[in-house]
Formats: structure tokens, sequence, C-alpha cells
């Protein structure tokens, strides 16, 4: 808890930039100059959309790779590789499946030269406190998401770590787990047992979030900051149903909702975007599920952002590329924290499947630039057909080929839907034909 | 508080009290220790070249010749393991390394085994003259050449597929470069190098009668080995005793299969992430090695000492990693720089040395036939490709789609394609002999007959995997038999068929030298082909020919994978392949 946050920082980190550079094109900026202190004593939660630089964050933080600018400090030393007093819990647990639960949990000892008994002692030990016991002669491949999930644990713990980083500790598992863990994990940070002084946790469960730390620093992207810091002051163990961690979480939603703006212009609602704009990855069906879900009775066109999370389960990955999908298409836009369903929203709600693809093509013609573009270069051609290569290059002009790969695919995609051009997998070539 | 959980903690427990099992235990490993040394020593008695080694044909010697053949194999198992772990690792880890070791390979690679072994036999009969390490070592190189290829491939692959996480995770832990290649690459890598070495040991046995009778200028040196007492009953045109290796063969390697294979297989299942794997049937030997309290105690000890090793260079390293470090990256441009120059010295004198080769010593005649018979070979390896698809598909399909009758019968096909198929040549040979067949036609099967094996293999595997919902929605449909040929099986298997196809026309290859040339009591067979041109250059003794004609088959091999089988496979991969 956040009582004497006056203490002298544990890890600092300074002005740190960092950027990956492409093969011959120009560097792609991930982080932009973050600062961010950990305090003893504290558990601080980074929320963000997927493919914000959490996890390159996360790297630079543990030493794991360095940063293009800016510095590290550990207790006032520069980080330069792995330091000891600091471990990490993965996303896929990344346990050895040939090392049983006691070896694994055993390696980090080994490596550090701890002699045989003191390392089956700790480990045993280790394994007891995430209530593993039993279970030490068995394989990774044997055990649930979960228990594996708490031999990460008791592997990050078994060194005696100040600092543990967790990259999406939970988001492998399904909800009842990870309610289990992440309980199991409180009273282990609240039981004192250990001398763990921070856990960071990288999620994009809000509400994970909100039951976990103190606080919470949200994320925006492209390239990846600190945009807002939220402090949750409530009494551990807090309820989904409480009304404080709802007013955290309508916060948050709020916050995040607001890292989108810099696409909105002043007065006007809706997003514009232009030809490079990252598309959200975003399925035609999603899309009108969740348009008829907004024109439905039970919201009438209107409904809170945190509601309609925690209703339909969407964490923040998937819920925000959907809204942003709606802003662009002009089929809602978000004010303070809800989505408002627009008029052409009710209009492509109510239509049937042939006028829905008509408002889609009207739509993606007029306001999503790549399709356009695309739409354009093929009627220009006299046999109407271009490489997607072409486009690819275009787009790497300021998109990592990853980035680019998918911005066409999901381009394709709703080109294909609203049936304004053709694509062939095989040949990778756009045109205007219809197959047949 | 710690619990006793009586039925997790076992292999908590610390070493046994000794009882009567260390004493079998220590007799055991004693005779074991004895047996090695003797095999070792009869490598080093003294042999002058041109005077002939006994070999008897009495089948009561060939259990020791068998023993003889199958620690020459497992010399050259060693050297290659040890081959692959360093320029596996190496091209895994530097992409200067890379980029000279992996496109080396693949050129090696399509390198006939018989090639290494002409020029191996000088090397080491220079090295160790009167001695028998001479020709012990050409015919242990020779064996290596046949194994460490497709391994050292694996291997590197293998390291390149590594998860990020599981990376991150050993260093975040603190493991020391050393501590990751045991604890994370080699295990990790396991699987696929276990399955490696299997199919590399096959190998070994097929060219075992080339490796141990080494034909050199005119004269034949006969090792000791389960080789050469083929070779001699082939030129004593002695079918008794050809029947009496191919029994003994089969009987080693049915033991090898059981005590060696199956249980070395199921302990790398260990290592497999998920339990995807096909079910192997434990031998009975891997009941024993699991059940024995003495075996398991000296696994146990095994393992300790592993670990040992592994712990041992991490109390010298901590102080010193970042100096070197730092160090290693000050210097490191200059190494590469320096790798680089040397790469292209090697390559000007490469050019150099072949310019100077094919001008002094080597007519556009020689060159234009040598590339004749290499069609000619490429035409013949085509057409028995075709040919057992045809037989094969079928079958395999069959086999594939009934999954009890493929349990049943994946191990014999096992242990057939181990089978050294040269063994069986004799037989073909007699037939031609005394029928009066054409050479150019009856010989040709010999070439595939031991790796069509990798075609049915394959079908099977894909006929297995084809998922059992997608048979059933086929089958509601009701498609006719073409149909469902066309439409679903053909595309299905495509990337296994492509697989298989593609190793048993790398393996066609190297046995077109054994193949198309062979012997019978004295009467040569050869056929039209590359293969039988290298051959008898080699039993001439014309080292120019029989460099061109290796050159050239190289050639054909690296050119056939390029335009052909490397498109088509990633073709099939992209196309057909039903999951990632």
């Amino acid at each position: 808890m956040a009582k004497q946050v006056q203490k002298k920082p544990v890890l600092v980190l300074e002005n740190v930039s960092k950027f990956f550079t492409q093969r011959d094109r120009q560097k792609l900026l991930v982080l932009d100059n973050l600062n961010l202190s950990l305090y003893p004593g504290e558990v601080v939660a980074l929320v963000g959309k997927s493919g914000s630089g959490k996890s390159t964050l996360l790297r630079i933080m543990s030493g794991l790779i360095k940063p293009n600018n800016g510095r590290v400090l550990w207790h006032d030393e520069d980080v330069a590789s792995p330091f000891k007093g600091l471990s990490m819990v993965f996303q896929d647990f990344a346990l050895l499946p040939w090392l049983t639960v006691l070896q694994n949990v055993e390696l980090g000892l080994e490596a550090l030269g701890v002699d045989r008994k003191e390392r089956r002692e700790k480990a045993l030990e280790a394994i007891d406190m995430v209530g593993m016991d039993g279970f030490e002669s068995a394989y990774p491949k044997e055990l649930s998401g979960g228990m594996c999930q708490r031999v990460g644990l008791a592997r990050a713990l078994v060194v005696d770590p100040e600092i543990m980083l967790m990259d999406e500790p939970f988001s492998a598992l399904d909800v009842l787990t990870t309610d289990n863990l992440r309980s199991d994990l409180l009273s282990l940070w609240q039981g004192k047992k250990t001398n763990l002084k921070n856990i960071l946790i990288v999620t994009h469960n809000i509400e994970e979030a909100v039951l976990l730390a103190d606080r919470i620093l949200i994320f925006s992207s492209n390239p990846g900051a600190i945009r807002a810091e939220v402090k949750v002051n409530l009494d551990h163990p807090r309820a989904d149903n409480e009304v404080g961690v709802h007013e955290v979480m309508d916060e948050i939603y709020h916050q995040l909702s607001l890292l989108h703006d810099p696409h909105k212009i002043a007065g006007v609602r809706y997003k514009n975007i232009g030809l490079h704009y990252r598309l959200p990855k975003v399925e035609i069906s999603e899309l009108s599920g969740l348009i008829e879900t907004l024109d439905s009775s039970e919201y009438a066109r209107k409904a809170d952002l945190a509601d309609l999370a925690e209703d339909l389960h969407l964490d923040i990955d998937d819920l925000f590329p959907l809204t942003d999908a709606l802003e662009i298409f002009r089929f809602a836009y978000i004010q303070d924290g809800a989505l408002f369903l627009t008029d052409l929203g009710n209009r492509f709600a109510c239509a049937e499947i042939l006028e829905k693809k008509e408002i889609f093509a009207k739509q993606l013609l007029n306001h999503v630039p790549l399709a356009r573009h695309i739409r354009r270069v093929l009627d220009d051609r006299y046999n109407q057909c271009a490489t997607e290569d072409r486009f690819l290059s275009e787009l790497q002009d300021s998109l990592t080929e990853s980035a680019a790969d998918e911005v066409l695919k999901v381009c394709i995609d709703w080109g294909r839907f609203a049936e304004i051009f053709a694509y062939s997998v095989n040949s990778g070539i756009l045109s205007l034909e219809d197959p047949n | 508080m710690l619990q006793v959980n009586l039925f997790s903690r076992k292999d908590l427990v610390d070493a046994p009290a000794p009882n009567y099992w260390d004493i079998l235990a220590f007799i055991f490993i004693s005779a074991a220790i004895f047996a090695v040394a003797w095999l070792l020593q009869q490598m080093a008695v003294p042999f002058s070249f041109g005077r002939p080694i006994n070999i008897d044909l009495n089948p009561t010697s060939l259990p020791g010749y068998c023993l003889r053949s199958v620690m020459r194999i497992c010399l050259a198992l060693v050297v290659s393991i040890i081959f692959t772990f360093i320029f596996g690792a190496a091209a895994a880890k530097s992409k200067l390394a890379e980029r000279i070791i992996i496109p080396s390979i693949d050129v090696l690679q399509s390198v006939p085994v018989l090639g290494f072994l002409s020029v191996g036999v000088w090397g080491f009969l220079t090295l160790f003259p009167g001695s028998l390490l001479g020709p012990e070592c050409a015919a242990i190189f020779a064996l290596f050449t046949a194994q460490v290829w497709n391994m050292t491939l694996s291997f590197y692959q293998s390291l390149c597929l590594i998860p990020k996480s599981l990376r991150e995770a050993s260093v975040i832990m603190h493991l020391s470069v050393w501590q990751r290649f045991w604890r994370l690459e080699v295990p990790y890598a396991m699987p696929s190098l276990l399955w490696n070495i299997m199919l590399s040991i096959s190998a070994s046995w097929f060219f075992m009668v080339a490796s141990e009778a080494i034909d050199v200028n005119n004269h034949v040196i006969m090792l000791p080995g389960v080789g050469s007492y083929i070779a001699l009953a082939i030129k004593n045109a002695n079918m008794t005793a050809v029947c009496w290796a191919v029994f003994a063969m089969l009987a080693t390697i049915i033991i090898y299969d059981q005590i060696l294979f199956r249980p070395i297989m199921q302990w790398g299942e260990k290592f497999r992430p998920a339990n995807h794997a096909e079910e192997m049937q434990p031998s009975f030997i891997t009941k024993i090695l699991s059940r024995a309290r003495f075996i398991q105690f000296f696994f146990m000890f095994l393992r300790r000492i592993f670990s040992y090793a592994v712990m041992l260079p991490s109390a010298i390293k901590i102080n010193k990693s970042k100096r070197q470090e730092s160090f290693i990256i000050g210097i490191w441009p200059i190494i590469s720089r320096l790798g680089g120059l040397l790469v292209l010295i090697m390559l000007a004198v490469s050019v150099y040395f072949i310019f100077n080769f094919f001008s002094s010593s080597i007519t556009m005649a020689d060159v234009r036939e040598t590339l004749w018979l290499g069609a000619v070979s490429t035409f013949r390896i085509f057409i028995l490709v075709v040919l057992c698809i045809i037989v094969w598909l079928p079958v395999g399909v069959w086999i594939g789609l009934r999954p009890y009758a493929a349990r049943k019968i994946q191990p014999v096909i096992q242990i057939l394609s181990a089978f050294p198929a040269n063994l069986l040549f004799p037989f073909f040979a007699t037939l031609i002999i005394s029928y009066d067949l054409n050479k150019n036609i009856w010989l040709s099967p010999l070439m595939i007959l031991g790796t069509q094996w990798y075609i049915l293999f394959n079908v099977i595997a894909g006929a297995v995997s084809l998922p059992e919902e997608q048979k059933y929605a086929v089958a509601s449909l009701g498609l006719p038999r073409i149909l469902w040929w066309r439409r679903f099986i053909l595309p299905g298997l495509l990337p296994h068929l492509v697989t298989g196809a593609m190793t048993a026309t790398g393996g066609a290859w190297n046995a077109s030298i054994i193949a198309e040339a062979i012997n019978w009591g004295g009467v040569q067979l050869y056929a039209t082909g590359l293969g039988a041109y290298i051959a008898y250059n080699t039993k001439a003794g014309n080292s120019v020919n029989m460099a061109l004609g290796i050159v050239v088959m190289c050639f054909y091999v690296l050119l056939i994978n390029r335009i052909f089988w490397q498109p088509l496979y990633h073709f099939s991969q992209r196309r057909c392949q039903t999951e990632g």
C-alpha cells in the first residue's frame, strides 16, 4: 500500500528510450523518454494495449535488453545485465519440460552455485509456499496451466528476490484459476513470508490490475509512454463488486479511451486516420455483434466501457480495437468513458446482410485511406491487378514488417467483406475480379 | 515443516545402502570396460599395406565381427556428436559461423559417402603408417560422414527454435553459457537429435561393406568386421555365408532395436514439451531398466555427475564474465573481418585449384560424359521414386487409416528401414547373371531398396495424423473413390509425401555408387550411370575421374534440391498443411 511513498526508490528508470532498427529502414521508436520509479513495498500494474512496448519495458528493467537512451538504476547502480535480487514470471510459464517441478525450482539456485543440500531445502520451501507440495517429482506436462504458473512463481521466489516482474502471468489461464492464483499471490505478498519489496505486473485485464495494485500506470502505444497514473487506496481484500473498485475501473477505462484522442480533432467526435494508421485487428462478425448488442434494448445505444467489458468478458486487448474500429467507421463514438451508437450504427444493426455490406463498403472507402488507396490503384491499372508486396513496402515506410503485414491483412479482410476488391493468397495478387 | 510423501519423494532419497546389486554392477561395468579395451587394442595392431588380413567365413566368427562393426559405428557416433555440438551450436550462435557452416554442410551432405572414404584413406594411411589404425580411422571417418550432416543440421535447427521466453528465463536465472548449453539447449534439441542419430545409424550399416572393405589403388584392405565378411562372401560367391551375414545382421538390428533404440527413444520422450508423440510400445528392457533398483541408482549416479559437471564452471565464471564479455565485444569486429577475409582467401584458392585441375587433367569429353551419366542417373532415380509412390501410397494410406494396423506394422518397417539393403544385392546379382537380364533396368531397383521405406513411413505418419473429424466429414459427403483421393487424401498427405520422396531421393543418390555397380564372385555388373562411373574409377584408381564424378554428382543433387524439391516442399507446407 502506498502509505510510505516518500521512501527512496528501489528501481529507477531515467529518460529511457528504445528503438528497433529495421533492415535498411528508419528507426522505429518503441519507448519514448520514459521515467518510472518503484518504491519499496508497492505493487505496480502496467496497463496498456498489446504491442505498446510494455514487454520491452519489462525487459529493459530486468537488464535483458539495453535501452538506446537513458539509464536504469537499481539501488543507485547502473543495470547492465540481469542482476541478483530480480526475478521474472512469464506468460507462458517458461518451465523446462524435461525437468521435474523440483528440478525446475532448483535450477536458479544451481546457476548461482548453491550447494546440493541447501538447494533442496530452499526449493522445497518455495514449493510449499505456492502450495505445490506433493508435486515435486511431476513433470510440467503433467500439470495444468494454473499449476505450471505456481511452479513458475516458486521458481521466481526461490532465489529470494527483492523485486518480481510478472509479464501477463495470468493471461493464459481461465477465469477461476486466475482468481485463485491471484488471491494466493496477494496473501503471499501480505503475509510477508518473503523478502519481496516490489511486484511489477503487466496485464491487460483492468479488473486484475485494480484488485492487485497500489498504483496503476497507463501505457500508450506508438511510441510507448506512461500517459497516466492511478493510485488505488483501497483495503485488501478487494472484491470486484465493491463500489470503490468499480470507480477506479471506470477511471482507468476513461483514461484508456483518452489515449486515442490525438487522432480526434477537437470538437469532432470521430477518428480521422491516415494511410499508415495501424488498423485495429477486428473481425467483421465481432464488430457487427458489438453494434447489435449496443442497439439492443439492454443498452439502448449507450454503454459504459467498464460495464461493457465486464458483461462481454472482454479485456482491453479485445475491447479497444473494437471501439477503435467503431469510431473509424462512424458507427459509434466514445465520450466520457461511455460508448454511444450513432444513427448510422443503428441503421447497420437493423440492415440485412447485403445492405450491411453496402454501408460497410461506403464507410470503408470514405474513412479508411488504405482501402481507398488500394481501390484507386486497382482502378488505374489496365489489368486491374496489383501485388500485395507493392502495398506492403508502402506501409513499411512507417510500420514494422509484422505490423505492416497485419495492417494489410486486416484491410484485405475488410475489403473482401465489402466486396471492393478480391485477393488470392496463392499468388498474393489483389484484383477487382470476382473469383470463380 | 517438510512432510514426507512416500509417493512423490522417491527420487529425493539419497544413495541406497550398498547391496549385492553393486557387486553385479561392478562385474558388468568391468566387463564392458575390458571389452572396449580389447576392441580398441585390436584396432592398433601392426599392418603393412598390401598384406591381406584374414577374414574367416565361418559363421561362428560372425558375432565377433558384428561387435567390431558396432564398435566402429559407436566411435564414429561419438565423433559425430562432438562435431554436432561444436558446429551446430556455433552456427546457431554466431551469424558469421552460420553463414559459413550451414551452406558448407548443405554441400557436404550431397557429397557421396564413398567420396569421403577415398580421400580419408590416403590421409589416414599416411598419418598412421604401419598400423591398422590408419584403415580403421578411415573406416570410422567414412561412417562419420554418413552420420554427421543430418545430425548437425537438426541440432542447429532445434537451437534456432528455442522459445524466447525459455532463453530469457535462463538469462534471468543467471545460467552461464556452459550451463545453458547443457540445461536448455541440448535437452531442447534432444528429441530430434535422437531421431536423427537413429537414422544415421541405419545409414552407417548401409555403408558398412564399402567402408570396411576399402578399395585403394587396386588393393582391397579388409578390416575385420561384418562388412568385410560380406565383401569376402560376395567375392567368393559363397551364398551360404551371405545368408549367414543377412541373418546376423537381422539379429543385430533387432537386438539393437530392443536394447538401444526403444529405451533411448522412450527416454527422449521426456524432452518433448507435450504428450503428442505417438505411443511407443515399451521394450522389455525399458521395463527392466525402470524397475531394477540398482540401475536406477546407477542412473541417479550419472545424473549427479552430470549435474556437477554442469555446475563446475559456474564458480569460476561469476567474477570474470563481465570483463571477458567486453573483451569479446571489443575484438569481435576484428574476428568477424578476419573470418571474412579467410573465407575469401579460401575461395580464391579453391577457384584456382578447380581451374588448374580442369585445365590440366580433364578433357571436355570427360565433363560431357559425366554430365550425361548424371542425367541418366537422375532419370533413373526419378522413375524409381514415382514407382515407389505408386506402390507405397495406397499401402501406406490403407495402413495409416487403421490405427491398429499402423501400431503393429510401424516397428516392422522401422527394422526394415534399418536393415542395410545392400546385403540383398547378391540375390539380385545371381538372378541377373543366371537369367542374363538387362543391367540398366534390373540394377535400378537396388538404389531405392533401402530408402523406399522413407516414403512408406511418411505416408503412414501422414495418414495417421489426418484429423479424425475431417475423415468423418469427408465420409459423410459420400465422395466417389477418385474424388476422395483427389480432394482429400492427396492434398492432405502432400507435405508428408514430399518429405518422404525427398529423403528417398537423397538416399538413392548416395546408394547409387553401390547399387549401380555390383559384383558376384568376380563378375562385375555395371549399369550406365554416374554411380557406376564413380565406382569404376575408384576401383581402377583413376582418382581424377573419380573426383570429377563426385563433383558432378554433388552438382546434380544440389541443383535438383534447389529447383525441384525445395520449392515443392515449401508449396506443400504452405498449401496443404492442416495445422501450424
